[in-house]
Order: structure tokens, then sequence, then C-alpha cells
């Protein structure tokens, strides 16, 4: 689609009445921290969300250090285990709701209204109240670590009863700061939705866009289908627990297997989208790098909505062994596995695209091939759990967290951290430190795998996960876990200081295109991206 | 394609091939596998374990055939090597291809999934049920049709866990009781907690099914070989997940008989002695000493050995008005536990000398000192509703 676009673009036109207005807006804009409690650019806003992103990573990361310090040796040596709970639990929250979800929010802020030629998001206000609030949800949910009794310590996907009955008071501040992380996810989706529908440039029809923007479109709806229902799963939680009511237990009427199934209607589609915008952002990195256009766009699309589709009917494979009725088993294994045949079209389309391509391997296409084969290592073992009866073999054991951190680790993260080093240079007007970028890769790569890859070892040997300590047999993979964890956990450092040097805006100036191959609109701008793009809208043949 | 893209990509794929087949066998060979699942000891588990492989090799496979075209591509179709891209960005028969291709493998792995998972769900006409039930951090165990029922708590001492002594072999595998099922008969499980979710898990057996409180489900076995098969809690359910083992030995036919009855036989004389022991009246000093033991086997895992609990968590016992004042509250709560909260009742797991040492015990070790006796009697007569 991209090279049969072709933009006539104001910012590179002479004199244009928006100009002046333009300059109107920048001259009265707050300075110093006020610019950035009231903005409402899109820029300013997504830039945001990824440093809020950045920083929860580290806080998410440091706590993932202290699980892999414990599990260091068999033997209790560091914390105890009630707040080892605390760790996974708080850890798994973080990422997901802290690191992975507001990174990609932060990239659609800067990335829609540029890639589809519009002036800004669309409800811009609501846009800043949407990222304002997080920083409250996260300080409450840190804050809970720190009450009498401790955080939560009941895993991430917080399982009634342990998180009714016998969970701590610090369960309500839990509650409440979901409810605030829903609120905000949707709040960002509706901004999304209403800015694609709404603000396309003329001639940027439905199958013109780039596929990050369909990703989006297409989370968007996922995020405003299934935050609702996590908020009344808190809520449920929240009431169970301190107001007699009895969703969940049994005693009362209630079922707890019934929390698991609210749960994971929500945790499923939560899981694509994670993974969606990732799938858009390699759909655009790849055929940069290759310097042929995307291979299969219109079934890129298909595949995407077939998956979103997909996600809302396969919810139970995480229960299987909760004691479903066999058919029950029997569809939502067969469902899953449908699930392999669009994500197996995405995987075979990069291919595709690269093939007879004319392939360089600057830094964001490091990261791009090795989401490919690491996610597609992720995909297949995803595979092999869809599959019921061995799936009771694989439940609940490393087998999964490998599973779903080859998925959400080498997959979501992988895309974020490519995307940050595709369009950064766009946004500050320079290239990156490309030196340390690809030491961030290559230690980034290596310890990535040794980290989880042996995951999949203890797993089928029979570890549990969410234990703080373990089986003799298990000792010598969880030492080289660990010392993955730390190494990774260490790499992520060096992507600290080449972004840190980013933003102080070191390094070569770039040209407009920033890659040989770059197609799209956002790299018709010039660069650094100027604070009001698009104010009059380009014309897309 | 080029005869070169062809030659590098049958290369790579040979070679992994051999490379994946060997690490394969290999793993498959070992008996006790660090890196793959076991074949495990019944029918079900060896079907389970072949359906495990057959995923895994079909998965390597697509992967290899997957990453071999993809570096093909980044070795050949480099721009440094002087490649020229290619502008082909669509073939609907390629893409319905790679659409149908998939599809057909699913079903083939579908087929034996569906059948193996049919024979798993299949408990009906069992030789003989035990009921387990899950509850913080342990499993019970109870015969139906005889009369045995008891409680099964891990094993390892708390030194070795604390790195104060060395690990033995069966390090948190291990515990004081086993369950204990003959071999050649279909074995039905009935799964239930009494508090939060657990989940009863044997690798050997291919069986991992979840206790979900107020509602029972179903699992079977038919153990070929006799043996001692380890297995641990799957689902978090709080402080002590990691410390609930499932210990199975399975016994011929025969020594099964033997070891139940006798086990029939024990508790029968130990209700006997509870009644005879009802009378009579017990010293300080052994009450506190039993009382001790007991202390740390069941309770200090919430209200810590030193009785402080957790704060905000598990309360205190020393000091607390619970363990220093009304002495009928403290039995009750003890033998019947605390609805709406993590305390539970042990009147089902301890005997009525256990629960009066215990309960002395509380009363006054850490300065409690009310200098209480709690006798037998005492207790029975709570338990009883007198």
């Amino acid at each position: 689609m991209s090279k049969a676009t072709e933009i006539i673009s104001p910012e590179h036109g002479a004199a244009d009445p928006h100009d002046t207005h333009d300059g109107h807006h920048d001259h009265h804009a707050p300075s110093g921290i006020m610019r950035w409690v009231l903005t409402t650019n899109h820029k300013d806003i997504g830039t945001l969300y990824l440093w809020f992103a950045f920083i929860m990573f580290l806080v998410g990361g440091a706590m993932a250090m202290v699980i892999r310090a414990e599990l260091f040796q068999p033997g209790l040596q560091i914390v105890e285990p009630n707040f080892f709970n605390q760790m996974t639990t708080v850890h798994g929250l973080i990422m997901v709701f802290g690191a992975v979800m507001p990174a990609f929010t932060g990239l659609a802020n800067w990335l829609v209204p540029m890639m589809i030629g519009a002036p800004d998001m669309a409800l811009p206000r609501m846009n800043n109240w949407s990222f304002w609030i997080l920083p409250f949800a996260f300080t409450i949910l840190l804050a809970s670590l720190f009450v009498e009794g401790g955080g939560p310590a009941f895993g991430w996907t917080f399982y009634a009863p342990l998180s009714t009955t016998y969970s701590g008071d610090s369960t309500a501040l839990f509650v409440f700061s979901v409810h605030i992380m829903g609120i905000s996810s949707i709040m960002g989706a509706i901004n999304v939705i209403v800015t694609i529908v709404n603000m396309r440039a003329p001639g940027m029809t439905w199958m013109k866009m780039p596929l990050f923007v369909w990703t989006w479109l297409i989370t968007a709806f996922l995020l405003i289908a299934v935050m609702p229902v996590l908020a009344g799963a808190v809520t449920m939680v929240l009431t169970d627990k301190f107001f007699g009511t009895s969703f969940f237990d049994a005693a009362g009427g209630g079922d707890p297997v019934m929390f698991q199934h609210i749960f994971w209607f929500f945790g499923h589609p939560e899981v694509y989208i994670m993974i969606l915008p990732a799938f858009g952002i390699i759909s655009q990195i790849v055929p940069t790098f290759a310097r042929k256009p995307l291979f299969g766009y219109a079934s890129m699309v298909y595949a995407t909505a077939s998956i979103a589709l997909l996600s809302f009917i396969v919810w139970a494979h995480h229960m299987f062994t909760t004691g479903m009725p066999v058919a029950a088993e029997m569809f939502f294994m067969f469902a899953t596995m449908l699930i392999s045949v669009p994500t197996g079209v995405k995987v075979f389309n990069w291919v595709a695209t690269m093939w007879r391509g004319s392939m360089t391997f600057e830094v964001p296409m490091l990261f791009a091939l090795a989401f490919i084969v690491l996610f597609t290592i992720g995909g297949l073992s995803g595979l092999m759990l869809a599959i019921t009866p061995v799936d009771f073999q694989y439940h609940d054991t490393y087998f999964v967290v490998a599973h779903f951190h080859y998925v959400l680790v080498t997959g979501a993260i992988f895309s974020i951290m490519a995307a940050v080093y595709y369009w950064i240079p766009k946004w500050t007007g320079r290239m990156f430190d490309v030196t340390l970028a690809k030491w961030h890769f290559w230690c980034s790569l290596i310890s990535v795998n040794v980290l989880f890859f042996p995951m999949h070892f203890v797993g089928l040997a029979g570890m549990p996960r969410r234990i703080p300590d373990y089986a003799l047999q298990f000792a010598d993979f969880n030492k080289w876990i660990s010392l993955g964890g730390f190494a990774f956990g260490l790499s992520q450092l060096i992507f600290l200081v080449v972004m840190i040097k980013a933003c102080r805006k070191q390094g070569e100036p770039v040209s407009d295109r920033v890659w040989e191959g770059a197609e799209g609109l956002e790299w018709e701008i010039p660069s650094p991206a100027p604070y009001h793009t698009f104010e009059t809208p380009p014309v897309v043949k | 394609m080029k005869r070169l893209e062809i030659r590098i990509l049958k290369a790579w794929t040979t070679l992994m091939l051999l490379l994946t087949g060997s690490a394969a066998v290999a793993a498959a060979n070992s008996e006790v596998s660090s890196l793959n699942l076991r074949r495990g000891a019944t029918e079900i588990s060896g079907q389970v374990y072949d359906l495990h492989m057959l995923m895994f090799s079909i998965c390597v496979g697509i992967a290899v055939i997957v990453f071999g075209i993809m570096f093909v591509s980044m070795y050949l179709h480099r721009k440094s090597r002087g490649a020229k891209p290619a502008n082909f960005h669509e073939s609907v028969k390629v893409e319905i291809a790679w659409t149908v291709a998939p599809f057909l493998i699913l079903i083939f792995m579908a087929v034996p999934a569906a059948k193996t998972l049919i024979a798993m769900e299949d408990a009906s006409e069992p030789d003989l049920t035990v009921v387990v039930t899950g509850s913080q951090w342990k499993w019970h165990y109870k015969y139906m049709d005889r009369d045995v029922e008891y409680y099964s708590l891990l094993a390892t001492q708390r030194e070795q866990i604390s790195n104060r002594f060395d690990k033995g072999e069966n390090y948190l595998l291990e515990v004081d009781r086993p369950l204990v099922i003959p071999t050649g008969k279909k074995v039905r499980f009935l799964i239930t907690s009494d508090d939060v979710i657990h989940s009863w898990w044997v690798p050997d057996f291919a069986v991992k099914k979840d206790a979900n409180p107020g509602f029972i489900n179903e699992a079977w076995t038919r153990v070929k070989e006799p043996g001692v098969y380890r297995g641990q809690c799957a689902e978090l359910c709080g402080k002590d997940h990691g410390f609930m083992p499932v210990v199975v030995i399975a016994k011929e036919p025969k020594a099964y008989e033997a070891w139940v009855s006798e086990q029939e036989a024990m508790q029968q004389k130990a209700r006997e002695e509870e009644q005879r022991l009802m009378a009579m009246s017990m010293s300080m000093d052994e009450l506190m000493t039993e009382g001790e033991r007991v202390y740390n086997a069941t309770c200090a895992a919430c209200h810590m050995p030193n009785g402080e609990g957790l704060p905000g968590v598990f309360p205190a016992l020393k000091g607390s008005a619970i363990a220093t004042q009304d002495q009928l509250a403290h039995i009750d709560i003890v033998l019947n536990g605390k609805t709406g909260t993590a305390m539970q009742g042990f009147g089902k797991m301890l005997s009525l000398k256990e629960l009066a040492a215990v309960i002395t015990y509380e009363r006054n070790a850490w300065g409690n000192n009310t200098g209480d006796l709690v006798q037998a009697a005492d207790v029975n007569a709570v338990a009883s509703g007198e």
C-alpha cells in the first residue's frame, strides 16, 4: 500500500495560514514541569507514556531480580515465602499494566496521528487525563507493599478465594489501583478509535492505513470489550472480601471457578492486546529494511481481525485442570489450535517480505528479526499448550512461564524496543548511539535466552511455577536461569543510557526519511517532528 | 527459488533435524530426565508423553523450515551482497496454501489429542476411590469403603529449608504419610478443598486436577509398576504453596490389602486409646512437650514458631486475647476454625490428646504463662457440645 502513497505535505509547502497559528500555540505553551502536566499534545503524551512504561519496566524488573535471586539455589535465602508471592504478583501486574500496555499506548499517541495525517489525537484533554491517572494507580499498587501484611500475594491472576477470604487488607488498594488502570486503558482506547475513524487524511482509506494503525484499532476494540470485565471481576473480589457477598464462595451459593471464567474472559483478549500492536510494529519495520513492500497486506489485516475474534472464545484453555466437562475441554482445545492459523499467516508474510528483498540490519531490524524467531518459539509452545491432555502436564509449571515470557518479553517488549529504535530518530531528529544500541541488542538477545529457554526444561521436568523453593533436581538449570536474568536486567541499563542520550539530542542529525527504505506519512515530515504536524491534512493518493 | 538457496536450505534442515533428533532421543532415553516430560507409570501418562513428543517434533519441524527460509534470505538477500529488491507483495495461491496446510497439520494433531483426552476423563467403574482434600498446606486422604483417613504433610525439616542442615535427596518432595494405592487397579480420586484452590499433581500419572472448595473433581489412574511417585501442589495456594508435596506409593494388590487392613486396625485402636485416655490427666511438662511438637508441625506455618504470626496476614498468639483469656473460646477456635478467615478447624486432624497439648502450649508458651492446663476431656467436652 505504501508505495502508492503520494503525499502533498503542508510542512514542506510555502507560507500556510496555519504556520503562524502554529507559532502562536508554542509561544503560550507552559514551560517546565507544567508543560508536561497540562499538555494535550499527542507527542508530549506519547513521551510521557513511554518514559512511564520504561520506569515501570525497571521497577517490575527489579522485582524479577528479587525472584531470581531467591531461586538462584534451593532453600530459602533472601526473602520469606509471603514476600516472594508479593513479588511474583506485583511483578506481573506492573509488567502487564504498567510496562507493556502504556508503552503501546505511548507509541499509538506518537504514531497514529502522524501515520494517518491527523494533527493530534481526537480527544486531547481526555488523552492527558488517561495518562495522568496512571502514576496514581501504580503509586497505590506499590504503596500496598508497605502496609501491614504486605501487598497482594495471590498472583496477578488473583484467583478467588485466595484473593478474597484468604487475602490481606491491602486487597482494597489492589482493587482500587486496577480500577484506575482500567479507566485509563478504556479512555486511551476510545481516543485511538475516534482518532482513526474520524481523522484520517483525505485519501487515507481503510486499506491504505499502515498496519500499526490497523492493529491498534483492533486492539482498542478489544480493550473496550474486556477492561470492563476486569473491573467487574475486581469489584466482585472487593465485595466478597469486604461486604459479605458470595460471588466466588460455594458456601453462599457462589463458585470459585466462575471467577476464573470471568478473569480469563478478560485475560485472554488481554494477551492479544499485548501482542497485536507488536504485529503492527514488525509489519512496519521489516519492509523498510528489506526494501520491499509488505507481503500480503490484506491478509495481515484479516489475520489480525481473526485473531481478535478468536481471542473471545478460547479463554478456558487457561483452566483445563479446573474440572470442565470433556466437551468444553474439546471446544476450547480446538478453538485455541485455530488461532495458530492466522498467527502463522503473519509469520509467513514477514518471511515472504524478506525473501528476495535487499536487507540491511540496523538496530530496529535486529530486534524485529529476533522478535520473529523468538515470538514464533513462544507461539509454538503455545500450540503445544493448547493440546488439553498434555496441558495437564504443562499447566502451572515453568513450561508455561517460559511460554508467556517468550511471547511477552521477546515478543511484546522486543517489538517495543524495535519501535523505539525505529522511530526515535524521527522524534528527536538525531540518530541514537548505534554502537551502544547494538550492545544492548546482543546482550539482551543472549541473556534473554539463557533466562527463558531452560525454563522449558525445568517445567517439563516438573517444577511448578510460583514457588519460592524447589527440589534439588531443578537446581542446575535454575542457577543458569538466574544468571541469565541478572544479565538481561543489566542489559536494560544500556537501553536506559541510549535513551537518555537520545532524549538529550546527542548524535548526528538525521534526514526526514531517516531509513533508506522507510515509507509512510510519518517519514514525510521534518526530523525532528515539529510540535504540531498535519494541521492541514495531507492528501494521500 | 534459485539452486543456491535450495542447497543452503537443505543443508540447514538436515543439520537441525539431526541435532534436535539426537537431543530428543537422548532426552527420551534418560530415566529421570531433568530436561523433558517422563513417560510415567501409567498407560495414559505414556500416551500423554507420546502426544507431547509428537507435538514437539511437529513444532521443531515447522520452526526449522520457517527459520531456515528466513536465515537463507537473511544471508543471500542482503544489500551488502548486492541483492536488488524484488517487488512482489502478494500471491493468492501461496497465501491460500499456507492457510490450508497448517489447518491440515492441526487436524492431524487434534485426532490423537481428542482420543487421549476422552480416555483421561473417563473415571467410570473404578476399583477403589480415594477422597483427596487440599487445605493450607497439606493433603488429606480418605479411602471410601474403608475406615482409613489421614493427613499427609511435608516431611522435610525446617532446618533444611533454612539451609542450616544439608538437603536430603527428596528435599521438598517427601511427606510423613504418603498415599498408598494398589497397582493394576483403577483408582479414582475425588478431589476437593477445605479452603483455597489447590491442585493435586503427580507427573508420573499425568494427573493434575484442581481442588476447588465446595466442589468435587474427578480423576483416575491405573499404575503399572510398584514404586514411589512424587508430585506437588500446582496451584498457588498462599504462603506455603511450595511446601505441600504429593507422594504416592503404589503397592502390589496383596501388599496394598495388607497395608490398608493394618491401617484400619491401627486407626480403630487409636480411637479406643483416645477414649481410654479421656479420663487420664497429663502433667504440665508432658502437655508442653507434646504441645510444642504439635504446634511446630501444625500451627507454626502461619502463627510462626515464636507465636508472633505475620502482622496483617496471620495474627499473633503471643499475648493475644484468645490464648490468654477465655479458655473455652480458645478450644473452640482450634477445634472448629473461624469462618471467613484462614483459620481452619483442627478437630479432624489432631487427636484429643494432641489438641489438649497444643492448646496448653499456646496458653503457656512465649510468656503467655496463664498456667492453664487443658486436658483431653476438656477438649472432648467442647467437641461434643457440652
